[in-house]
């Protein structure tokens, strides 16, 4: 173990974390989003619409989010008509492909998370505020989202956390957030184990207070279970 | 690890007690190489050595008027058994660096795997006139500085891609320092992203670069600038001796000196690169 090198490679290391958290940070702002969309229209009651998001979740979810991202940079920027359109001012910086490819992919997931929470609410509630007279919309955001957000915190906390580590992913497209500054110090210097020990803490640094705000957030909304114990 | 240092310890001591009992006249000499490098050394179907060294191996030894065996010998126990007498002297495509040197002593060197870049035929940087075709880092070279500018000036806003901890990312750092440089695991992703557009150029040895524009891809590809080697580039290729061989290194530099004088480096290179590797 060379311990110097570790100690010197820290501020280089950290040098990532803003690319980091810009990178999980946006992906989960436009995720969240996509996930509010798609989760809606799947339970809109239009068959048509319901088929294309349940699709949409099927294929993000069911392949690996490499070849998602590999299809994103190096697949898109094969064809003439992506290069000559205006989506190629965003496509041609690696960076935006790797948001894009990590908001479809979270996006997804969050749809199910969310989706799954909606239709947990229950059912007596809900009947509740219909019989106090309101409307449809109104009863969507006074009762159901509150409720479903609550409901669905615990497991998006887990979202959270894996899209800091997902976000990895994206040194492969030649980005240099933390795993990305990592390869390129261990390429000079062959010292995997060193380096990805300091990355890797990094990492559960960035979870730890992740996971602290999501806790934060869950206190916040269930104050009448803290009225109880 | 520590076994082959101890090899080499005692391929050390064996060869120097060798080379003390019997001086030798040097006319026979026995040349390693590997036979699965081309173009610089492979092995055609019959099991014969041929390509690039193999050819000069033979002319340098010519020269040197002596008679020579070529041997093939796996790349991981090439110096060692160079060192315990199995052969004379090695010639397999092996870079002189300050570890190797350590243990053997290099005549020549006789060739560098030049770089180059490569970018798009549409390019402005394929209408530049760089006035230089080849620049060697390790001489003081007015025309070749000249033409880093100028390849600096053409080069200014954009970005070239290179792979990670190579050789010519070292030379961008250290003589393009402006430049904005993309770094890839392999030059072929680099290639993809240039013929995308993501990358206005990509930098690489020159048979990497090659590849990469015979491929599918790379067909509105070319490549531009001169080709660049030595100094960060790397010490180029030489021949591997053992280091109380004095006399067989005095003979082979003068062969090697001698065949790039009348041409026969450039003449083989050509034929077996499709483009000229030797040092002037």
């Amino acid at each position: 173990m060379n311990w110097e090198l570790m100690w010197d490679s820290v501020p280089t290391l950290l040098g990532g974390v803003p690319v980091t958290l810009e990178l999980v940070g946006l992906a989960l702002l436009f995720g969240a989003a996509v996930a509010f969309a798609a989760a809606l229209l799947r339970l809109s009651g239009n068959p048509v619409a319901e088929r294309l998001m349940a699709a949409y979740v099927f294929v993000f979810r069911g392949t690996p989010l490499l070849v998602q991202i590999f299809l994103i940079y190096y697949g898109l920027g094969q064809f003439e008509a992506v290069r000559g359109s205006f989506l190629w001012t965003f496509l041609r910086e690696p960076f935006w492909c790797a948001i894009l490819a990590l908001t479809l992919n979270t996006g997804a997931y969050t749809s199910e998370i969310l989706r799954g929470a909606i239709l947990s609410v229950p059912q007596g509630q809900i009947e509740a505020a219909r019989a106090c007279g309101m409307s449809r919309t109104l009863l969507f955001r006074r009762i159901v989202l509150p409720i479903a957000i609550r409901q669905m915190l615990p497991a998006y906390g887990n979202e959270v956390i894996l899209m800091v580590k997902a976000s990895s992913l994206a040194s492969t497209i030649t980005l240099l957030e933390i795993t990305g500054i990592a390869r390129k110090i261990i390429a000079q210097t062959f010292a995997v184990f060193e380096i990805f020990i300091v990355a890797g803490s990094i990492y559960l640094l960035l979870n730890f207070l992740a996971s602290r705000l999501i806790r934060y957030a869950e206190w916040r909304m269930t104050p009448y279970l803290r009225a109880r114990g | 690890m520590k076994k082959i240092v101890a090899a080499l310890a005692l391929g050390a001591v064996v060869a120097s007690v060798g080379g003390m009992a019997e001086a030798k006249d040097w006319k026979k000499i026995r040349i390693a190489t590997e036979g699965a490098y081309a173009p610089w050394n492979a092995t055609d179907p019959s099991g014969k050595l041929v390509g690039f060294e193999p050819d000069l191996a033979m002319a340098l030894c010519k020269t040197m008027k002596a008679e020579c065996e070529i041997v093939a010998q796996d790349w991981d126990g090439m110096i060692p058994a160079l060192q315990q007498g199995k052969y004379d002297a090695i010639m397999a495509a092996m870079s002189v660096t300050d570890e190797r040197e350590k243990v053997i002593t290099f005549a020549g060197p006789y060739g560098s795997e030049p770089s180059m870049f490569g970018t798009m035929k549409s390019s402005p940087l394929t209408k530049v006139a760089y006035g230089a075709e080849r620049v060697d880092l390790s001489k003081d070279d007015p025309a070749g500085k000249a033409a880093i500018d100028k390849l600096g000036d053409a080069l200014k806003g954009k970005t070239v891609g290179v792979q990670t901890s190579t050789i010519q990312a070292n030379f961008m750092e250290k003589y393009l320092p402006k430049v904005a440089v993309r770094t890839y695991d392999k030059l072929d992703n680099a290639g993809i992203d240039l013929a995308a557009g993501r990358v206005d150029a990509i930098f690489g040895d020159r048979s990497a670069v090659d590849a990469i524009i015979k491929s599918d891809s790379g067909k509105d590809m070319t490549l531009v600038a001169p080709a660049f080697s030595r100094g960060v580039l790397g010490k180029g290729v030489g021949v591997g001796l053992r280091k109380a061989d004095a006399d067989l290194k005095e003979l082979f530099n003068k062969a090697i000196a001698d065949a790039n004088k009348d041409g026969t480096i450039t003449k083989l290179s050509t034929q077996h690169f499709g483009y000229d590797i030797s040092i002037k």
